[in-house]
């Protein structure tokens, strides 16, 4: 499997160079990839399905962490890796025409990919930090594939508003994924699926199982969540039919259906679970009314299938991991395919409005056909999988402990309005009257409809004769459920109560078919209630962001070098004053020690010279004076052993003098700037700082030195590198390459500085001031 | 002796800090050297004190032995005095140039990036010598 995601990211490496060889018919090359992969794993299926063995690769990457590159086939890999390769291969293609012509066909194709490799890393992935790379990198493929059109606005935000939701989710999730694999022990999920028991009766369970619900939810736009999806459609079509509908936002539900054997099963999990799932299944369905645009209104129904999934997991049991898992199946084979119709549809016509479009079953022949068979198992109407997929949702319903007339009425208005939607989307825009359209509906080539009738035609295949799809559904049920359960689907189910409420679900839609435009007529009412919705609050909360990063750079970044100093200041003194201070230790230790009479003297010199300098109104006297603290320094090193730093010191500081003095009659004399209350003020924190030093030192100095660093010098000097001067040694020998460094900061700074004397400025002032007329001519010019 | 330091240190970051939240550049300036000066100080206490034994191995001798001078802090000295020479003389550099330009060393004046030039070779000169040079 490791071959199947480095294979990925290194024949992205050549797609660019590829595109610009065989240009927008490079689409068929390209699917051979992901075409080759889902030959692959079909081969892998006999084992992976028949005898129900899941293939494992381990590569060591992080030993020390106990990360590594671990890679697991099992039932449920299988379900959503031939999902992402075979609707990827077919995306590949829809892309080639679809985006013929578009000057970012070529950055499309290498996103797609990318995306691809990404999201079978997900779910391949057998450790927790693996899985959580990769979901990161589909979120981000996700975001540069929404933001495709970056020169329009509404992309752009669209593009940062999915991102900043599915990325914070995904921050969540790691702290999740960490808490998860400290309690288990270990970061591979298929020990952590082991552990079930332990995990769930563990102290971190709680936060554990919150952190990575937020992450699932938010990628799978659950309820409050959803908002980022239906925006997420301005991106190309083939994006919205691969990314935000067949695969990555089901990697939300995927890690459901991963963790739970690890996480489900708690009365937590099931009421979190199951109400987010149920309240998102009712906002997607309900959101959907007043919809005209053809790929919002999938968008909204591809949420509220979300939801059906979510909240199947939630239930949990047989009957209900069945359901999601058919449920799966069939919503990526109609969906994905109703997607890719309605961008055949717009690419004809040029709009996606269902006001506006009608009798295009001529025209496109093969794309109505496509439409039909997918809406057949959208509505939920036999023989197509949707409807049995409807049918396992409603018998996993009257199995739950939720009260009947809830979760059914619920799952019987969506399933309603449901019909009514794929109604709208799959049969008004091909029959009736011929509405008016931006351009004549031109006839489209075989890339557009190839995708969308293989993935209908699907959904009728596996609805006729469920047997086809059994063993896939039954792998990836056992692996969800740990179990060997035996999985018999069919499509007649008898005369049961079910059934009846297949035949209500059908009725009501119909009826609100046929009164749809008043229906939709209500559905303005969410126009309405927009500003108070949680896209409401995520815009509020990224305004107020917004607003207190630039109020605290202008108040932090106010320009004033004083205000940055005293920030500084009062910040260590305040963070590090308390802990000093719970550390008052050091008041009794110390004393003068043994202090001599003319180091005394030094000390006293320097204190006074140190003192006397602000007050200083003439510029030798200062420059004098700052001479005397530092050749009082040099007594100091002197005394103190330290004959190098002595003679540094001396050289340095006899050059500074010299320096300043040669500068400093090229200054102004000090003025007083500063009003005296402010100068209190600042000498306050100035000693507050210097206090906080001198604690420093003298808390430092009374613990024992350990000096393992310098006793290795003291004792290698002479042996390894010939010296007997141990400071020039580390500074030539063992820290040769900082001196290196050092030497090189020197070197800057001169040619700065000789940069500095030599610019020539009374050639730039003429510039300046020819600017200045310039402007001013312009002006007069102006007026 | 270390306490006698200890205040030392104290006293210098005190009047250093002090400098730098003046608004004349020079005294900013000069605020850094002394802050440098402070820190080195600071730096070779912490290594703790030692008279009278230097870092260096004796002829006839083939390591130091105890006690000596720390020689790591001295090290790390050593570069910082020079590193710090380095950024004062491009400061100096720097400020000399930019009130040549701008006519004035006033930090609250030196916020934008906007700021118009008041340079001119008369005016310069002008003001040298009213102060009498």
């Amino acid at each position: 499997m490791l071959v199947i995601i480095l294979s990925g990211f290194i024949f992205a490496v050549f797609i660019p160079w590829l595109y610009r060889r065989f240009g927008a018919r490079s689409g068929w090359l390209f699917a051979l990839l992901p075409l080759g992969w889902l030959f692959y794993l079909a081969g892998q299926a006999p084992l992976v399905l028949g005898q129900g063995q899941a293939i494992e690769e381990h590569i060591p990457w992080v030993p020390s962490l106990g990360v590594e590159l671990a890679f697991r086939l099992d039932g449920l890999g299988m379900l959503f890796a031939l999902l992402v390769t075979g609707i990827g291969a077919l995306v590949i293609i829809y892309g080639g025409g679809y985006l013929s012509g578009h000057p970012y066909q070529g950055r499309f194709f290498l996103l797609i990919t990318l995306f691809m490799v990404a999201m079978l890393g997900v779910v391949l992935s057998d450790h927790l930090l693996l899985l959580f790379v990769f979901w990161e990198l589909t979120s981000i493929t996700s975001f540069l594939l929404i933001g495709f059109e970056h020169q329009r606005y509404g992309a752009r935000a669209a593009a940062w508003q999915a991102l900043l939701v599915t990325a914070g989710g995904g921050l969540a999730l790691l702290a999740g994924l960490v808490l998860l694999s400290q309690v288990a022990g270990s970061g591979l999920i298929s020990v952590i699926n082991q552990n079930g028991a332990a995990i769930r009766s563990s102290s971190l369970y709680t936060a554990a199982l919150l952190l990575i619900l937020i992450g699932a939810f938010t990628k799978s736009a659950q309820f409050p969540f959803h908002f980022w999806l239906p925006n997420a459609m301005v991106a190309p079509t083939p994006v919205s039919a691969y990314l935000h509908s067949a695969t990555m936002v089901k990697a939300g539900v995927f890690l459901l259906a991963r963790l739970t054997p690890a996480l489900a099963g708690t009365s937590l999990w099931q009421a979190l679970v199951s109400s987010v799932g149920f309240m998102t299944l009712l906002v997607g369905a309900l959101l959907a009314l007043g919809q005209r645009d053809l790929k919002r209104l999938l968008a909204y129904t591809t949420v509220g299938a979300l939801g059906t999934m979510t909240f199947l997991l939630g239930l949990g049991g047989d009957l209900a991991i069945k359901a999601a898992v058919v449920y799966i199946l069939a919503h990526a084979f109609y969906k994905g395919a109703l997607f890719l119709v309605a961008g055949a549809v717009d690419h004809s016509t040029g709009t996606r409005d269902i006001e506006r479009l009608g009798n295009l079953a001529s025209i496109l022949p093969w794309v109505t056909l496509a439409a039909l068979l997918a809406g057949i198992s959208m509505a939920g109407l036999p023989p197509a999988l949707g409807f049995l997929a409807k049918e396992l949702f409603f018998e996993s319903l009257m199995e739950s402990t939720w009260p009947h007339y809830l979760s059914l009425g619920g799952a019987i208005l969506a399933g309603a309005i449901t019909f009514v939607v794929a109604a709208l989307v799959a049969f008004k825009p091909f029959w009736g009257r011929t509405q008016d359209v931006p351009h004549p509906p031109h006839p489209v080539s075989v890339e557009f409809w190839l995708g969308p009738v293989i993935l209908s035609g699907l959904g009728l295949v596996v609805g006729i004769m469920p047997a086809l799809a059994t063993p896939l559904i039954q792998g990836a049920v056992q692996s969800i459920l740990q179990s060997s359960l035996k999985v018999k689907l069919a499509l007649w189910h008898g005369i049961t109560p079910v059934l009846g409420f297949s035949l209500l679900t059908l009725g009501l839609g119909g009826l609100g078919w046929a009164f749809y435009r008043r229906l939709w007529q209500g559905g303005e009412i969410w126009r309405k209630l927009a500003p108070w919705g949680p896209a409401r609050l995520y815009e509020v909360g990224l305004n107020g962001l917004r607003r207190f990063a630039a109020w605290q750079t202008r108040v932090l970044q106010n320009g004033y070098l004083r205000f940055y100093v005293m920030t500084i200041v009062l910040t260590t003194v305040l963070l590090t004053g308390f802990t000093l201070l719970s550390r008052l230790a050091w008041l009794g230790v110390g004393g003068w020690g043994d202090i001599r009479f003319y180091e005394f003297v030094v000390v006293v010199l320097m204190i006074a010279a140190a003192v006397v300098i602000p007050r200083l109104r003439s510029r030798l006297a200062t420059v004098a004076t700052m001479g005397m603290i530092g050749y009082g320094l040099v007594l100091i090193y002197l005394i103190y052993s330290a004959p190098d730093l002595a003679m540094v010191q001396f050289a340095i500081e006899t050059l500074t003098v010299i320096l300043f003095v040669l500068a400093v009659y090229r200054l102004p004399k000090f003025t007083r700037l500063t009003p005296s209350p402010t100068r209190f003020l600042d000498l306050l924190v100035a000693i507050g700082g210097g206090m906080l030093m001198t604690a420093l030192v003298l808390i430092v100095t009374a613990r024992p030195l350990v000096p393992h660093i310098s006793d290795y010098f003291a004792q290698n000097s002479l042996l390894l590198a010939n010296g007997r001067n141990v400071v020039n040694v580390i500074l030539v020998d063992f820290r040769g390459l900082d001196t290196l460094g050092e030497i090189t900061v020197l070197a800057l700074a001169g040619i700065g500085v000789y940069a500095l004397v030599r610019l020539t400025l009374g050639r730039l002032m003429v510039y300046f001031e020819g600017l200045e007329e310039e402007e001013e001519a312009e002006h007069e010019r102006a007026l | 002796m270390t306490l006698a330091l200890a205040l030392l240190i104290g006293v210098l970051f005190t009047v250093a800090l002090y400098l730098m939240m003046r608004r004349n550049l020079v005294k900013v300036l000069i605020g850094l050297i002394i802050l440098s000066n402070a820190i080195n100080l600071f730096i070779f206490t912490l290594g703790r004190l030692v008279r009278g034994r230097p870092p260096l191995i004796p002829a006839g001798e083939t390591a130091l032995q105890p006690p000596y001078a720390d020689p790591l802090p001295q090290a790390l000295i050593l570069t910082a005095i020079v590193i710090s020479f380095g950024v004062t003389a491009f400061a100096v550099a720097l400020m000399r140039q930019a009130y040549q330009v701008l006519g004035t060393s006033d930090l609250n004046e030196l916020r934008d990036t906007d700021i118009q030039p008041r340079y001119h070779p008369d005016h310069y000169h002008a003001e040298d010598e009213a102060e009498g040079h």
